[in-house]
């Protein structure tokens, strides 16, 4: 068993999201859904986060971000797309400057849809996520 | 004895060849074999006396004392007109009123008082002697690189370096006078010589704010000289004696005590002064205008140490009783004061000047409590304050002359572009405030001194100015351990004798940690227990000195053994993603690359120098006011019971 | 002696698993006061052995050795404590470890930690009078800075250090970083700071800070278990109660306030440390004053 399981923490990015997602991924830290009973906290720092959670499509302006923070993030280290835009891109799509979803700019493990995804829909996703870090862990492929 | 007077002696004849020697090549001999000389001898001395604990010695007075009144003329000429002509009148003044007091009372009753004994040596001379003669030695040898630096920065300049080693060997002999004068005629003449040289050595770039500064260290350690004058006079007149052991051994019989306070609390007033205590802690920031070895050697081994040095000595006088209540008082405050006004500078010298006057208040507040262990805090400070603030001091001026600021906020990346000073800069750092380094075991010590003297009041200032001493130290300590990658390594151009100075100061900053319960139990507490006739097991126990010992040991060990080995993969700090690559910029809005300049806090708003400054000035000025006046009253209501 | 090294030896092992299950409780307790449900109460050791397996990366080559001295010296600082040593000193080598800790936020050179560095001296000013004022007070009453001689004076501390007590319990709060005062690293992300002095230290070292924190927080308590302590029993079992209603109480503080801003961390704290501090400094001086004035008198 690896620990990283037992204790994900968290960092969460808005693309160019609505702030309809980002609203129902704070949603979940409330006592109607609490996901620190999972052990999961909203660090706000790539540097301690083991799951990255970005919501909102990727566009030219921020995608050096994503990638930033990606690459800042220790291994073994997870991505949950979270949302019909940062899946896809979603109806922000055909804009000019936006490039479609984050697996346009990093790796993404786990892709949770929705306009916006529930409570529920992130947390799963996140649980997800979970057994890809332990795949991770184990495989002991520390980059991929 | 020959010893001792040709320390006095022969710095003077190497200030005088340095005066007429004006080739480099020439100096570089002259201080090197002096230093080395004055060094040697120190330490020859040291060992030569370290059996015999205290020793007065018989010595013919009689022209001494006319040559040193015929000098002190004419310096008081020399002060008076250079007061006319820079149109300092104060500075004139304050010479002519002191000038022909003594003379009258040298030729009227001075030399009609029989003096047993002109000098002597005891324990703590022999500190003294030694902080004096190496510490100051090695600043002398730091100068030669740097002020050729500095002739070379100031090009177009008069070359004035004669005057400045002649200046700086001559306070050498001063000092040495100053720890070995039991006659306070004697004591007066060379603590009037320091005066001179610190004035001198203040104005010497000439510019304007040198000057005005030279000026006001020179009325203010006239003032001080007039205390001096008149403890002199009174007990000339009064005890019929001009001794410094003689007034101190009347101050333990009950008969005299109140009448002994009176000169001792002028000696005192007058050490307050050289000590820079608040109200007269300008002179000493504004001491920061002259070169830095001047103001390594005014804070560290010299001039300030006069005044802390009276004031250890005259401290079985003290302690509850009327001077003693002041002393304590406007040593507590200042160092409280001083500690708080150090946060809002920025200025690495101003930093180092707040702290020497804080530091100086813990050791004058230590010598007015005047019980056992506080002495012992108060001497231990002096010895750790030297080797660490001279290293300090002379860190900061290398600093300056490679990256042409002396602000603590250029300092950014230190660690990168010069590596060994700002590691040098750490351990000094470190030296002041951290334990188990030597300020801070004083610091203990000292606290644990005044907790058992019963002072509540000083010993909440104590708690409050150490608070603000680790804040201050720490920002500082901070910034030069800041990593920038990148930085170009510029400290080859850091001469090799800067080098050896610093290298050696930095060595015993650390050495004397390891030393210090021998250099307690072997020099500082001897002194004690014959002063105060009596042996005291107050001080930190041997248990304590032992883990401090293993902590300094585990401090070496981790930094040898681990300091910057690390095997992990480097990566780029967190800049909120936008970290442009260099840990130096990011991309800002509109992809403009931003540079990134991180500011240590300095909440003038809190500590601003003028507010703290005037906190602390008004209220020691108003403890010394009210103390003066209570000695003033008591002596006129005696006078008026006398005569009627 | 023997007695010493087995309160050491029980220190260095008992205290990161008391320290860790004092911060799940905190945890727990937390939660359920936020009407949540909370981590199960050995999440700081899951937490812990996670950041273990981490990636190893760092900023420069010489943060992680300033955080292991502080680990060490926060660690040495509780084993003195529990020798029974100075009091002085403990606070100094406390204050020694907590530099250490700074530096390694300040070496990074990071805006985020520099700030949070910057903040965490600031708390240090703060705390700091205080702290040296509790140790003055054990001395006057006790006659001596030796933890050893305090524990075993047969009169509780608690009353005629009340004062002290209280002023304590203020900065306990600093101590423990729970709001008002958790201005340096927060545990709730999202705020202006980052994770202040923690942003750029991540894996085992973020892990040993952890470590640290717990050996830190039990010798803090202990210096309340330290107002009780008779030589008794009753005196051990009051102490502890009172220890652990103290860390209840922080919990319950860092729940009902809001962040502050640092001026009122910094006026705050010395006004209690004036207030309460030397009021019951001047108290305790009461009786030797007057013993002093007989025998300058009589």
């Amino acid at each position: 068993m690896s620990y990283v399981t037992k204790s994900p923490w968290i960092i969460h990015y808005d693309g160019s999201s609505c702030n309809g997602c980002d609203i129902e991924v704070l949603a979940c830290l409330t006592p109607m859904y609490d996901v620190e009973r999972f052990g999961i906290i909203n660090t706000g720092n790539p540097k301690h986060a083991d799951i990255f959670l970005v919501t909102g499509s990727v566009n030219e302006q921020n995608k050096e971000v994503v990638k930033q923070i990606y690459e800042q993030m220790p291994s073994p280290k997870v991505v949950v797309a979270i949302g019909i835009c940062a899946n896809s891109g979603g109806i922000f799509k055909e804009c000019y400057n936006v490039l479609g979803g984050v697996d346009q700019v990093i790796p993404v493990d786990v892709y949770v849809p929705g306009c916006a995804a529930r409570p529920e829909a992130i947390i799963d996703g996140v649980v997800k996520g979970l057994s890809v870090l332990s795949e991770k862990r184990k495989g002991g492929s520390v980059n991929e | 004895m020959e010893l001792i007077l040709f320390l006095i002696i022969f710095p003077l004849v190497a200030a005088i060849a340095l005066l007429l020697v004006k080739a480099d090549a020439g100096r570089d001999a002259v201080v090197a074999v002096a230093s080395l000389v004055i060094a040697g001898v120190s330490i020859f001395l040291f060992i030569q006396y370290f059996d015999v604990g205290h020793e007065p010695f018989d010595f013919e007075s009689e022209a001494v004392g006319y040559a040193m009144a015929a000098i002190e003329a004419c310096l008081a000429v020399v002060i008076i007109v250079l007061g006319i002509k820079y149109k300092k009148y104060l500075a004139s003044v304050l010479a002519a009123i002191q000038a022909p007091i003594m003379i009258w009372f040298e030729f009227s009753i001075g030399h009609g008082i029989p003096v047993e004994s002109n000098i002597y040596v005891d324990k703590l001379s022999l500190i003294m002697i030694l902080i004096i003669g190496v510490i100051g030695t090695l600043i002398c040898v730091y100068s030669l690189p740097y002020m050729k630096d500095f002739q070379h920065h100031h090009q177009g300049e008069k070359d004035r370096r004669p005057w400045f080693f002649f200046l700086m060997f001559l306070f050498l002999a001063a000092m040495f006078g100053i720890v070995v004068s039991n006659n306070l005629l004697w004591m007066y003449f060379f603590w009037e010589i320091t005066t001179l040289c610190s004035f001198f050595l203040i104005g010497y770039t000439k510019t304007e704010e040198a000057i005005r500064n030279s000026f006001r260290a020179l009325v203010m350690n006239l003032l001080g000289g007039i205390g001096f004058v008149l403890a002199i006079v009174f007990m000339g007149i009064v005890f019929g004696t001009v001794e410094l052991d003689t007034i101190l051994n009347y101050s333990s019989m009950s008969q005299y005590s109140f009448m002994v306070g009176i000169p001792v609390a002028l000696l005192a007033f007058a050490g307050i002064t050289k000590a820079a205590q608040m109200p007269f802690n300008s002179w000493l920031l504004g001491a920061m205008v002259a070169p830095t070895p001047t103001s390594a050697l005014l804070h560290s081994s010299t001039m300030v140490k006069a005044g802390v040095f009276l004031i250890i000595k005259l401290s079985p006088a003290l302690g509850f009783n009327i001077a003693g209540i002041m002393v304590m008082m406007v040593g507590g405050i200042t160092f409280l004061m001083a500690s708080l006004a150090a946060i809002s500078q920025s200025n690495a010298k101003r930093v180092l000047a707040y702290s020497t006057v804080a530091n100086l208040g813990l050791i004058v507040a230590c010598g007015g409590v005047g019980t056992y262990g506080a002495v012992w805090a108060g001497v231990m400070l002096i010895i750790f304050h030297a080797i660490t603030k001279s290293l300090l001091f002379l860190c900061v001026g290398t600093a300056e002359h490679n990256i042409g600021s002396r602000d603590i906020e250029d300092m950014d990346g230190l660690f990168e572009r010069m590596p060994r000073l700002a590691a040098f800069m750490m351990i000094g750092i470190a030296g002041m405030f951290l334990a188990p380094f030597g300020m801070l075991i004083s610091k203990w010590a000292t606290m644990t001194a005044f907790v058992e003297s019963n002072n509540i009041i000083l010993v909440m200032l104590i708690c409050f100015g150490s608070a603000a001493t680790l804040f201050y130290w720490a920002k500082w300590l901070g910034k030069m351990s800041a990593i920038m990658s990148g930085r170009e390594n510029i400290q080859t151009g850091v001469h090799r004798g800067e080098w050896s100075v610093l290298g050696t100061l930095t060595a015993m900053t650390v050495l004397i940690c390891l030393l210090f319960p021998m250099v307690s139990s072997t020099s500082v507490v001897p002194y004690i227990d014959v002063v105060f006739k009596s042996a005291h097991a107050g001080l930190l126990s041997d248990i304590d000195m032992r883990i401090m010992w293993a902590m300094l040991a585990l401090v070496v060990l981790l930094t040898t053994f681990f300091f910057g080995r690390t095997k992990k993969k480097i990566v780029p700090i967190y800049m909120a993603g936008v970290n442009a690559g260099d840990n130096l910029t990011f991309r800002g809005a509109m992809e403009k690359d931003v540079t990134v300049s991180l500011r240590n806090w300095y909440m003038e708003k809190y500590f601003g120098e003028a507010k703290m400054n005037a906190i602390g000035g008004i209220s020691s000025a108003a403890v010394i006011v009210v103390i003066f006046s209570i000695i003033i009253g008591v002596v006129l209501m005696m006078g008026g019971v006398l005569n009627g | 002696m023997v007695k010493i090294i087995v309160l050491v030896a029980a220190y260095l092992i008992f205290a990161p698993i008391v320290g860790g299950f004092l911060a799940g409780l905190d945890r727990v307790i937390t939660a359920r006061m936020q009407g949540r449900v909370g981590p199960p109460v050995i999440q700081p050791f899951y937490d812990v052995f996670k950041l273990m397996e981490k990636e190893a990366i760092t900023v420069n080559k010489t943060q992680d050795f300033y955080v292991m001295c502080f680990l060490i010296f926060i660690v040495v600082t509780g084993g003195l404590f529990f020798a029974g040593q100075n009091l002085l000193l403990i606070i100094f080598s406390l204050t020694l470890a907590s530099v250490f800790l700074v530096v390694a936020a300040y070496s990074s050179n990071s805006p985020y930690a520099q700030i949070g560095a910057e903040r965490e001296l600031l708390q240090a000013m703060a705390y700091e009078p205080m702290v040296l004022m509790m140790a003055v007070a054990f001395f006057l009453y006790t006659g001596s800075f030796e933890v050893s001689a305090i524990i075993a004076h047969e009169k509780m501390a608690f009353l005629p250090l009340v004062g002290i007590f209280l002023g304590y319990l203020f900065i306990l709060t600093i101590k423990f970083r729970k709001s008002p005062f958790d201005l340096s690293m927060s545990h709730h992300g999202h705020q202006e700071l980052v994770k202040g002095l923690t942003t750029e230290i991540s894996g085992k070292s973020l892990a040993l800070i952890e470590i640290a924190h717990w050996y830190e927080n039990i010798f803090l308590l202990g210096f309340i278990f330290l107002f009780f302590a008779n030589g008794t029993q009753a005196g051990i079992i009051a102490g502890v109660i009172v220890c652990l209603a103290a860390y209840f109480l922080e919990i319950f503080i860092d729940n009902s306030f809001a962040r502050m801003k640092w001026q009122f961390a910094l006026n705050s704290s010395w006004i209690v440390a004036t207030a309460l501090g030397f009021a019951n400094l001047a108290v305790l001086y009461v009786p030797v004053v007057l013993n002093m004035l007989i025998g300058i008198t009589g």
